[in-house]
């Protein structure tokens, strides 16, 4: 079982996510956006950074690379496709995950670990993961703030899709342990099917105790165990 | 400026250079010409009020393979681990157009370090503004730490800290520093000389603008007056994608071997890069403009030589790899375009629609640059300066003083600013922007790098010599708190108007200072950048030495000490010299006195160095917390502790300016109740015990812990948002 990790000019989390699979035991590889062929692959990941600079929008240019045919082919497949912070955005972009993140309500850059509250577990984030569960987890980014049309939200609500809400170390879910202003301080969904999936925080940076925390560890490893399931029934 | 004033004092030249120009090429400079002499031999470029005092520092050790004078300096990690360091000004440009200024910056630091073959790895940025009580300076505080996020973010390098000042010389002349930090191993080492005749130059990245002409010669090597806003067109624009492009397409170049040599495009551009490549390698070049791809098509050769539009590398490359350069070149999706070809004797030739534009021994542009010796004066307020000490009163509420400082923008909580910085990326971080100085692992093996940057205007304005000293120490100690040993500095030495005799005795008087400590502690000096004219409408700002310490330790601490790790029952120590009455430029004097002045207590040689070696050792043998003192002495280093641990503590004192003194060489460390911090003959005194919600200073007074951690949390964010 082998999973892509998508490399767009100006992607910069793609050295860390292969570097955090390789921790769990997957055999994870660096695919250039202008690859057409994804075959070899069970699972892709669309990592964190600036994919084409962010310019225009974040996710308008990357949704058109070539490799987004592939991505797009994977995930009508039911093969798992995981995007991390700009990766969530370029799939949001591309239609794949319902929605769209724009800037921060405060308008300034997040850096910091924040808290999240694990949700429902269908999706190929979160299967390891247990309801109720609260993560650290670092957040890194300007445009991370989740928004949906009302019917597309009221969806979203109703199929229990959402996988992780930002929230404290209680767990409390509420505007004031909402870093950026997501709706319904959504930080983390899926498709319906529960093989596409987003998140704004980055699980690759928790995932030893000696930067700060390994709460990500169960997501990352949400995704291998979904990888090597091969497709979902 | 009208028609009658010469080309050359126009581009910021002297007439005495000028007539260098003439003698040494024999006759009249051509427009180009005049051009890249103008910038090359600008202060900027060429070091030429301080280059003859700057081999004062130690700059050597078993440790060192690449010294000042290269684009970064190189140190040996051990199993062919290098480290390159760097730190550069970007002062002049952050004042005109804050958010460009402060973003090139980064890029351009980016740029000095990928250049030597390394991977950069993180970012500092020391910064200094006026007063948060005036818009401006709160707009350029806004407008320079987007600009370091924007740039930084995505380009993907984290920022892992830097520090902040503020005060009023500052506010028409702030200071924006920017240190990086790369890592290669040592068979990737790459040096910017052209070597092999009939080799190819490639110029590598963005394409060439009108962007930035001047910037080293008009914006960094003069002073500002009213007009300074005019001189907006001399900044440069910034596209950190551009940049992230030409760092992996350039590392890729390195990993395969196709470069002979490589240099980046910064102050003076296409001038610069071609000039110092040929006159490295002992070699010529002719260069072809017309090969040149530009954003407008009606540039002249001046224009084309001295524009510093960003993101660009000349690399130097055999004739049989250029193809597979320019393979490299369009996967990474960047412009690649051979211009020139290396040539014996020497000569750079510049051609341009067939003519020779410019024909310049290529040494000449740095080797032959002018040299000044200033002439140093002692100032004659300092004696009255020193005179003018702090008037303390006989009892003081300590609490109450404290939560003043911790109120104060420089001492209260910075995440307001580092939290826009990603400062994790590449999972190396191990202790983040906010504590003395930040910590990273090497992954795959035992090392680990700390970094701290240190700067105190108002400390070397009331003494450079001391105040140079205590910085270096003052860094040290930070990166020893981690469990590194000093290895290697960098400074950033920003001044005022060298013209001035006063100026110029504080400059000497600082290398003074900072070389014999590092002298004493054994660490060399491995670069360096001098910003002078750092004035305005003729106010000098405070000499403002930045030292950027590399600290180094293999094995790193497996859990190295941390703020946020003071727990109930555990003991607070103070290790090191107390000197009770040492508040000349201290955190009380200015936040609560408002006042400026006595002489600061001098260094000792022999204690400082044994108090960072006992801090490192503590370290490794597991203390939970270390943290120097620093600005605002012993209460506010306590009351950090307390609130980041989320504990408060029992103090007591007999003399309540222990609180507050700032006498150098000093460390706090919290243990568990039942240890005692082994630090041989070191001055070692209990201060009392963590534990309670209050910070009690029993009868200098107390205050509860929730409303200290509040004043401290909101310091920046009650002024900016």
């Amino acid at each position: 079982m082998k999973t892509a990790v998508v490399v767009f000019p100006g992607s910069n989390c793609e050295h860390d996510v292969v570097y955090a699979l390789g921790l769990l035991g997957a055999d994870a590889e660096l695919v250039w956006h202008r690859e057409t062929d994804l075959s070899e692959f069970d699972g892709v990941v669309l990592p964190g950074g600036f994919a084409h600079g962010d310019y225009l929008r974040t996710g308008a240019i990357a949704r058109f690379s070539p490799v987004m045919a592939e991505v797009e082919r994977m995930a009508q497949a039911s093969l798992p496709v995981l995007g991390i912070c700009n990766g969530f955005q370029i799939l949001c972009e591309a239609g794949l995950l319902p929605g769209a993140l724009v800037a921060n309500r405060d308008l300034r850059f997040v850096c910091r670990p924040v808290h999240v509250l694990v949700e429902h577990t269908d999706s190929l984030l979160t299967r390891a993961a247990t309801p109720g569960q609260v993560l650290r987890i670092p957040l890194n980014s300007y445009e991370g703030n989740f928004i949906a049309p009302p019917d597309v939200l009221a969806t979203v609500e109703a199929a229990g899709t959402v996988a992780l809400r930002y929230c404290d170390a209680a767990g409390v879910v509420d505007e004031s342990t909402n870093p950026n202003g997501s709706t319904n301080s959504i930080a983390g969904l899926s498709n319906a099917a529960g093989n596409v999936a987003g998140m704004m925080p980055h699980p690759e940076r928790a995932i030893e105790d000696i930067l700060g925390s390994s709460d990500g560890t169960v997501l990352l490893e949400s995704y291998v165990a979904t990888l090597e399931a091969g497709v979902p029934a | 400026m009208t028609a009658t004033v010469p080309a050359h004092i126009q581009l910021g030249m002297t007439d005495d250079e000028y007539e260098a120009v003439i003698n040494l090429l024999g006759r009249e400079p051509r427009p180009a010409e005049l051009a890249m002499y103008s910038v090359m031999w600008s202060e900027h470029c060429s070091y030429k009020s301080s280059r003859a005092w700057l081999g004062r520092f130690p700059t050597e050790a078993s440790w060192v393979v690449v010294g000042p004078g290269e684009n970064a300096g190189v140190v040996d990690l051990g199993d062919d681990w290098l480290a390159a360091l760097r730190i550069e000004s970007h002062n002049h440009p952050s004042f005109v157009e804050p958010y460009q200024g402060a973003a090139t910056g980064v890029g351009g630091i980016l740029r000095d370090v990928f250049t030597m073959g390394a991977r950069p790895v993180a970012v500092w940025d020391p910064i200094r503004f006026g007063s948060l009580a005036d818009p401006h300076n709160r707009y350029l505080l806004a407008g320079v730490v987007s600009g370091i996020a924007g740039y930084g973010n995505a380009v993907g390098v984290p920022t892992l800290g830097g520090e902040v000042e503020f005060a009023d010389p500052y506010a028409k002349n702030p200071l924006v520093n920017v240190m990086a930090l790369g890592l290669l191993k040592r068979d990737q080492l790459v040096l910017s000389a052209a070597s092999g005749v009939g080799n190819v130059a490639v110029l590598l990245g963005a394409t060439t603008g009108r962007d930035g002409i001047g910037g080293a010669s008009i914006l960094a090597s003069a002073s500002f007056d009213a007009e300074s806003g005019t001189k907006r067109p001399s900044v440069q624009i910034g596209d950190p994608f551009e940049e992230k492009k030409l760092i992996e397409a350039c590392l890729e170049l390195y990993e395969k071997g196709l470069v002979v040599g490589i240099q980046d495009l910064g102050a003076a551009g296409i001038s610069c890069a071609t000039s110092e490549c040929a006159a490295n390698g002992g070699m010529g070049m002719d260069v072809d403009l017309d090969d040149v791809q530009l954003r407008e098509h009606d540039m002249n050769a001046g224009e084309i030589l001295m524009s510093e539009s960003q993101e660009r590398m000349l690399a130097i490359v055999t004739p049989q790899d250029v193809d597979e350069v320019l393979a490299l070149a369009e996967k990474w999706e960047i412009n690649a375009s051979t211009i020139g070809t290396v040539t014996e004797g020497g000569t750079l030739i510049v051609s341009q629609d067939g003519d020779v534009v410019a024909e310049v021994p290529a040494a000449s542009l740095s080797d032959d640059a002018p040299l000044y010796r200033r002439p140093a004066e002692r100032p004659a307020w300092l004696d009255a300066t020193w005179a003018d000490t702090a008037q303390l009163p006989a009892a003081l509420d300590v609490a109450d003083a404290m939560l003043r400082m911790l109120d104060d923008p420089a001492l209260g909580d910075r995440s307001w600013i580092y939290e826009q910085y990603d400062h994790q990326l590449f999972l190396n971080t191990v202790i983040e922007p906010g504590n003395d100085g930040s910590l990273m692992r090497i992954k795959g093996t035992s090392k680990g790098l700390a970094v701290s940057t240190d700067g105190n205007g108002r400390l070397c304005y009331l003494d450079p010599h001391r105040g140079g000293a205590r910085l270096v120490y003052e860094s040290a100690l930070n990166v020893a708190v981690t469990g590194a040993r000093p290895y290697a500095v960098v400074d950033n030495l920003n001044f005022g108007n060298p013209e001035k005799p006063e100026v110029m005795w504080q400059f000497l008087e600082t290398v003074e200072g900072m070389s014999e400590t590092c002298e004493a502690l054994g660490v060399p000096v491995i670069g360096g950048n001098v910003s002078f004219y750092n004035e305005t409408d003729g106010v000098d700002i405070y000499p403002t030495p930045v030292v950027g310490m590399l600290g180094f330790c293999d094995p790193m601490p497996a859990d190295p000490p941390r703020l946020d790790q003071a727990r109930d029952g555990m003991v607070v120590w103070v290790i090191g010299p107390e000197k009770p009455v040492d508040f000349a430029a201290s955190a009380y004097d200015r936040v609560i006195l408002d006042h400026l002045g006595g002489r600061p207590a001098d260094v000792d040689h022999e204690t400082g160095p044994q108090v960072i070696g006992a801090a490192a050792d503590l370290a490794h043998g597991g203390a939970p917390v270390l943290h120097d003192v620093g600005s605002g002495g012993v209460a506010v280093a306590i009351a950090e502790i307390c609130i980041k641990s989320g504990v408060g503590v029992e103090l007591d004192n007999s003399d309540w300016r222990a609180w507050f003194s700032e006498s150098p060489h000093r460390v706090l460390a919290v243990l568990p109740a039942d240890e005692t911090p082994d630090v041989g003959n070191l001055p070692l005194r209990r201060l009392g015990t963590m534990g309670g919600d209050r910070i009690d200073f029993g009868r200098h007074g107390s205050t509860s812990l929730a409303a200290a951690a509040q004043v401290w949390h909101d310091a920046i964010p009650r002024r900016m948002n």
